[in-house]
């Protein structure tokens, strides 16, 4: 997929990536923008996500829903097919708390890909990406649901080939 | 919080079930305490919302690493006896099964309880205590400094 493509499709993966992930639509996740490798998205600011009832902050678990789901997105436009991924593990790390009302941005990429593995790093953030809330890195396994790694399925014709 | 700031005044334990229940986004997705004595067992309850995946299905990493973080936050909560929540400093999760679309539980253990920071560690599971579906471990902050 080329970047004009990419962009071309963003309803068609907004559709697939989103509306197709119950837990994405409950907490009204949206796609900002996507290229190859890279994705960003919001979660607009709810009182029903509220960690801190003092002080009205959103709580930790939505910065990880949403760096965890920004991610595989990412990991999505680093790969020749959709295909199901899974995350391995994700480390999280909170640099200072969201603002109250102040809706999260979040952007990920999925810096490398090997045959099982894909790598990914992501910033939450509210206006200025150099001004994070929170950063992540994950590993994704690739192929989650099947018996044979994408690389071999590609070098068997099954799949289209990884590039680059 | 009141509930804290209570507890603490009286000299007793915060009760969960009402610190759990003052927390919005723990009761979006559905978490519960089970306490039993001084073992706090944090349940997920399913719901298809919480689903990230429809096609397996599976439930959402994000809301797992909620649960994990969250049960961490009720362990400290009632052993510390702090006044406030404490805070994430970081967490990394292990994801080591699917999440079956069922009930999930959670138990978290203190590793390290310094005077400022507390190292926590969380597993998850569904149908077996010793199948753990995801493990993690994180750093939260008890006090928040005097000036912020």
């Amino acid at each position: 997929m080329d970047e004009k493509t990419i962009k071309e499709n963003i309803d068609v993966l907004r559709d697939v990536l989103i509306s197709h992930v119950p837990f994405a639509k409950a907490i009204n996740m949206q796609i900002l923008d996507a290229k190859e490798r890279e994705a960003w998205m919001s979660v607009p600011y709810d009182e029903k996500l509220i960690g801190n009832p003092d002080t009205g902050v959103i709580h930790g678990g939505v910065i990880t829903s949403a760096l965890d789901n920004v991610s595989g997105v990412a990991v999505q436009l680093a790969l020749p097919e959709r295909m199901a991924i899974a995350t391995l593990d994700l480390r999280i790390d909170y640099m200072k708390p969201a603002t109250p009302k102040l809706d999260l941005t979040t952007h990920a990429h999925c810096y490398k890909v090997t045959r099982n593995i894909a790598f990914v790093r992501g910033t939450a953030y509210h206006d200025d990406v150099d001004d994070p809330i929170a950063t992540s890195v994950g590993a994704f396994m690739l192929a989650a649901n099947r018996s044979m790694p994408p690389a071999d399925a590609a070098e068997q014709g099954l799949i289209k080939k990884v590039e680059g | 919080m009141d509930i804290l700031k209570q507890a603490r005044d009286a000299g007793t334990k915060v009760d969960l079930t009402k610190l759990i229940d003052a927390i919005p986004y723990a009761k979006f997705i559905g978490i519960e305490v089970d306490q039993k004595g001084t073992e706090i067992t944090t349940v997920l309850r399913f719901d298809p919302k919480i689903i990230g995946n429809p096609v397996l299905p599976a439930l959402h990493g994000g809301v797992i690493g909620s649960f994990l973080e969250t049960t961490a936050i009720m362990q400290l909560a009632y052993e510390t006896g702090g006044e406030v929540l404490p805070k994430p400093i970081d967490l990394t999760i292990d994801y080591l099964r699917s999440g079956k679309p069922q009930d999930t539980f959670a138990r978290a253990r203190i590793t390290k309880h310094g005077r400022r920071v507390a190292n926590v560690h969380v597993e998850a599971w569904q149908d077996e205590h010793t199948k753990a579906i995801a493990a993690a471990h994180g750093h939260f902050l008890l006090k928040p400094p005097e000036d912020s």
